[in-house]
């Protein structure tokens, strides 16, 4: 039988007239876990988020209550704040737009008391700018909550108070990260800074503690509130616990977002049961697991996974691309990540050298420029995968390509440098044959509707 | 000089904390950082981005360097080698130096192959973009770029791709061109600009590789420090107009100065080819400017070198001017000023005289009669800035006070008076035009039976005198002054005299010999140490021993800095 959704985050949406306004959400038993959480203290609701083992749904899958853990109320003398991170921007990746268009007070109510939680009495909600839209129906949402008192001074009548302010970017990926973010805010350039010293929960937002949370992750802490954190745990599998959003998207018949458990279904349920097989009963050539900075998992790969069996011995087993079983820690044994839980599929009609050059193309335009190896590196990987697609290939370029890579992936600044690194990495690795046949200059690939252009490299037309 | 950040000088109470630097045990403050630490043991990490004035934002990544702290066994306590240390468990992903603060164990390796590998690296990307221009570009020779290319780069390139096309010779102000090509994106400048002069213009546009340094739409790069940006700037991006392609910089004579443009006494480092002066730029003085100075100052060099510079003694009888030698000339003066009574005599020194030459000037006045001989100087004043400039224009005022000269310029209108009514009527003036700096009118001038000069510049001052006795710039000489917080320093010369011209202290002691006979005296070693015998402050010092840097006089002196 195939592996059914478990809709918890998911639970209304799109569900037949179900609408984004306060009434609809109230008239679904919407606020009841805030007013559950304001009789509780703050810091129960924190051991409660430990308790559930809730890792971030943003990309970097940290335990959300370690995060919140830093921050220690009864030393810290300065202003808490938390920001939810909307910015939403890794390619493949489209479920917070889900929660933020069609049930955004899901979002404030798990906001608001993470706010509580932690001691937050103003947040804010950093969208990017492509979501005009959502940044309205949140300002609604916003304004709705504030007249039911859900928002405010003396938030439900207790004598808790919080404003949160929606800030919409202005089209930045790199503004997803935590600390260009935070920059961006102060209404700065959104230059990630360095870590240490600017760990957010110490330095962060006006050099005060702050909490950043993916909407994703946010709404989770409702549902936590209401069933507590032993009993989400049981949701998903140690350590990897709870429902996960899934955006599928590329050569599949059916893409889409859904939600599993995590860890219950495999990439081949996804893929064949859940998104009605590749496309035009094609054959799968490779999955791209965690948005586009993930490494790529080759079909045909074999994968040794250790886990622990219920009497406390560890197993390994040996599986294969669609026996990956959807959980951060499986992804992460298969050498790529859960990521931000957009999963891209590229069947086997497709160049992997061209399918390097678009994602090249998106992080050289998307590198914020402060550091060096991402700056420079980024971009350059991106001339060489447009002269391989443009046939122009070099001999050399394979390698060039790896060790460009390798000098980018763990000394620059944030994140960004692995993320453009480890899809050239992964690539060149696991494809060689199609980057040889590129190299040798003569594949030019053929054109392929609704790609990106290529700019033919002029220094090479010249040579 | 007070920086936003000092990253090279913790406070001397910091505790210390036990590190290894390249395998070697040794203690350092903690919360030091990795590149001052290794800087303390005689080891390098280049870097870019970094300076110990500027915050940190680890941009450049030319720093990265391996990092480790003691391994902890089950009990979490440290295990130890076999000679006792603490073994170190290294963090595979290397660190950047710059923002890496020592703590109790830790350890840093600052050229294992691993860091090797990251500035080389470092060093390709920031090379693909790169124009290259050192040919024509005035940082070649003094550029990090090249520096660290040479040691830590590669011998060949791998990009065959289009560099990025950038804008060049972008005029972002007053004093300053850029070449964004050539800029590697440090933000040094932009930090130097917005932190500690709070001018904050300066940013970048645009994003990735095409990232461009630019000055805020609307806005210039002017402020009276902009110059300083062209000094910390790693590369040629920032260039002086002033001394853009005058001189490949590897002709430079470098000699240390000071300032002279006002009290604060910057110190700086004068370069020179031959005998013109091309540039002058900050020397480190923690005491006094830091790694910093005002434009005013950097710039105001070019006087000396201006064709109304005096390069011959000259005597003028009537319409006839004469051309002397200095052996000719100063019996002359000597004969002439003996001719008045002490009464009829006036001096105006100035602010601008080393402690050397006003000594020598107050040995002359005692000669020509002491206290009955009329004297003053001329003040000069600005508006202190609050970072480095004076509100004193003067550098040596507290030199020329301590020497009897000055009588805060109070007495220059009793001196003009005294003048137009005839009674004083010989005037030694050094230094100091009286009719720009101090607004006298040529008609006062006119009835003096004697006028003696002593200076630079060809003024209406000098064009009225008797005796022109053409002088050496801060540049051409040697000596000292003292600065607005009572800081003495030192000058020394960089280029000769133009012609004829002769240090001060020369004419002057020569002047004084022709007066009132001989004292033994030969070198300004010797002037220092006569003048250290009388005057209390200098007591115990000689020229050698105020150093490079300076010392504070242990003497009261009244107290004036720039920021107040
Ligand atoms: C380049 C880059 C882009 C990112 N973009 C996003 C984003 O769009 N949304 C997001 O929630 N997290 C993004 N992140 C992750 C955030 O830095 C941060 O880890 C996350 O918001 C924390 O929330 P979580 O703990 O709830 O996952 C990005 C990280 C990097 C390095
Ligand atoms: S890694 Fe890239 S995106 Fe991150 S700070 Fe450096 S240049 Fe910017
Ligand atoms: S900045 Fe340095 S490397 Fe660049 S052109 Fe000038 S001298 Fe050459
Ligand atoms: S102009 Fe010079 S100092 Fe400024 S950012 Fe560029 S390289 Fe750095
Ligand atoms: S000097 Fe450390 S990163 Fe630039």
């Amino acid at each position: 039988m195939p592996v059914q959704e478990r809709r918890l985050i998911l639970a209304n949406i799109d569900r037949d007239g179900y609408t984004p306004d306060i009434d609809c959400y109230l008239r679904n038993g919407g606020y009841a876990d805030l007013k559950k959480a304001l009789t509780l203290d703050g810091p129960a609701i924190v051991a409660e988020v430990k308790t559930s083992q809730l890792r971030g749904r943003g990309g970097a899958g940290f335990s959300c209550g370690m995060k919140w853990g830093f921050i220690d109320p009864k030393k810290n003398t300065k202003p808490v704040y938390l920001i939810c991170n909307a910015d939403e921007s890794e390619p493949g990746t489209f479920k917070d737009r889900q929660i933020i268009y069609k049930d955004p007070h899901q979002l404030l109510e798990g906001m608001i008391i993470a706010c509580y939680a932690n001691n937050v009495h103003l947040a804010y909600i950093y969208i990017r700018g492509e979501f005009v839209l959502g940044a309205q129906i949140l300002e609604k949402a916003i304004a709705e909550a504030k007249t039911e008192g859900f928002l405010g001074k003396a938030i439900n009548g207790t004598g808790y108070d919080l404003e949160i302010y929606v800030h919409r970017g202005a089209g930045a990926y790199i503004c997803g990260e935590e600390t260009g973010l935070i920059e961006s805010l102060e209404g700065k350039r959104a230059y990630p800074r360095i870590k240490p010293p600017y760990f957010p929960a110490v330095l962060g937002l006006y050099m005060c503690p702050t909490i950043v949370n993916n909407v994703e992750t946010l709404c989770n802490i409702k549902h936590i509130v209401r069933m507590g954190g032993a009993e989400f745990a049981k949701i998903g599998k140690p350590n990897n616990t709870g429902t996960r959003l899934l955006c599928v998207s590329g050569d599949v018949e059916k893409p889409g977002y859904f939600e599993f458990e995590v860890g219950a279904l495999t990439m081949g349920e996804l893929i064949n049961d859940v998104c009605g097989g590749i496309k035009g009963g094609r054959k799968l050539k490779a999955i791209i697991p965690g948005g586009s900075s993930a490494k790529v998992l080759r079909a045909g790969e074999r994968y040794k996974i250790k886990s622990k069996k219920p009497d406390g011995t560890m197993e390994e087993k040996e599986i294969g691309l669609l026996d990956i079983t959807l959980d951060f820690d499986t992804l992460a044994a298969a050498g790529s990540m859960a990521g931000s839980g957009g999963i891209i599929v590229m069947d086997e009609t497709r160049d992997m050298v061209e399918c390097l050059a678009n994602i090249n193309t998106f992080y050289a335009h998307e590198s914020c420029g402060q550091c060096t190896p991402c700056r420079e590196g980024s971009l350059w990987m991106k001339k060489v995968t447009d002269r391989l697609v443009a046939g122009e290939g070099l001999p050399g370029d394979p390698k060039l390509l790896k060790t460009v890579a390798d000098n980018i992936a763990g000394r620059t600044i944030c994140a960004f440098g692995e993320a453009c690194a480890w899809p050239v990495q992964s690539f060149v690795a696991k494809f060689p044959e199609e980057f040889a046949k590129h190299a040798e200059g003569k594949v030019a690939t053929a054109a392929r509707k609704g790609t990106v252009a290529q700019e033919p490299s002029k220094a090479m037309e010249a040579a | 000089m007070k920086n936003p950040f000092n990253h090279d000088h913790p406070p001397a109470d910091t505790p210390l904390v036990n590190v290894q630097i390249d395998g070697v045990w040794t203690q350092m403050p903690k919360g030091l950082n990795a590149v001052e630490a290794a800087r303390r043991v005689g080891k390098f990490i280049p870097h870019y981005c970094y300076h110990p004035k500027l915050a940190i934002v680890g941009n450049c990544r030319m720093c990265l360097i391996e990092t480790g702290g003691p391994k902890m066994d089950a009990s979490r306590a440290p295990v130890l080698d076999a000679s006792g240390k603490p073994e170190i468990n290294w963090v595979p992903r290397p660190a950047i130096g710059c923002a890496t603060n020592l703590t109790e164990g830790m350890a840093i390796r600052t050229d294992s192959p691993l860091v090797q590998e990251c500035r080389r690296g470092v060093m390709e990307f920031l090379l693909i973009n790169h124009p290259l221009d050192c040919p024509i570009c005035d940082q070649a020779g003094e550029c990090k770029l090249q520096e660290y290319s040479v040691q830590y780069g590669n011998d060949h390139s791998r990009f065959v791709e289009e560099k990025v096309k950038k804008p060049k010779r972008v005029d972002i102000g007053e004093r300053i061109v850029l070449d964004d090509e050539r800029c590697i994106m440090c933000s040094r400048c932009i930090r130097f600009a917005k932190d500690t002069v709070h001018d904050d213009v300066l940013g970048f546009t645009e994003r990735g590789s095409h990232t461009t340094l630019a000055v805020h739409p609307g806005q210039r790069f002017d402020n009276n420090y902009s110059l300083n940006t062209v000094d910390i700037c790693p590369v040629g991006a920032l260039t002086s107009k002033d001394f853009r392609f005058q001189m490949r910089v590897w002709f430079l004579k470098e000699t240390k100065g000071i300032c002279t443009n006002c009290a604060t006494g910057c110190n700086t480092i004068i370069g020179s080819r031959e005998s013109t002066l091309y540039r002058m730029t900050p020397r480190e003085n923690e005491a006094v400017n830091s790694e910093w100075m005002c434009d005013q100052g950097r710039l105001g060099f070019h006087y000396i070198h201006d064709p109304k510079r005096l390069t011959q003694p000259i005597a003028r009888h009537g319409p006839e001017t004469t051309p002397l030698a200095w052996s000719e000339i100063i019996p002359q003066v000597a004969e002439r000023l003996r001719q008045f009574v002490p009464e009829q005599i006036g001096i105006v020194a100035s602010g601008r005289l080393t402690n050397e030459e006003a000594f020598l000037v107050a040995e002359i006045r005692r000669v020509l009669g002491g206290d009955s001989v009329l004297t003053d100087y001329v003040p000069r004043f600005g508006r202190a800035d609050g970072i480095l400039r004076s509100a004193d224009l003067n550098p040596n005022t507290h030199g020329v006070t301590l020497m009897g000269l000055s009588n805060g310029g109070a007495s220059l209108a009793d001196l003009r008076r005294s003048i137009d009514a005839g009674q004083i009527r010989a005037l030694v003036v050094l230094h100091e035009d009286l009719t720009a700096e101090a607004g006298w009118d040529g008609a006062t001038l006119q009835k003096l039976d004697l006028l003696v000069t002593l200076g630079l510049l060809q003024n209406p001052t000098t064009d009225r005198a008797d005796f022109i006795l053409p002088g050496a710039s801060f540049a051409e000489k040697r000596g000292s002054m003292i600065n607005g917080a009572g800081r003495l320093q030192r000058l020394n010369r960089a280029i000769p005299s133009p012609g004829q011209a002769w240090d001060d202290w020369q004419i002057l002691l020569r002047l004084k010999e022709a007066l009132g006979g001989g004292n033994g005296l030969h070198t300004i070693e010797e002037v220092f140490k006569a003048m250290a015998a009388q005057v209390p402050a200098f007591a115990g010092l000689t020229l050698s021993r105020i150093g490079d840097l300076g010392i504070e006089l242990e003497a009261a002196m009244p107290k004036e800095t720039a920021t107040e």
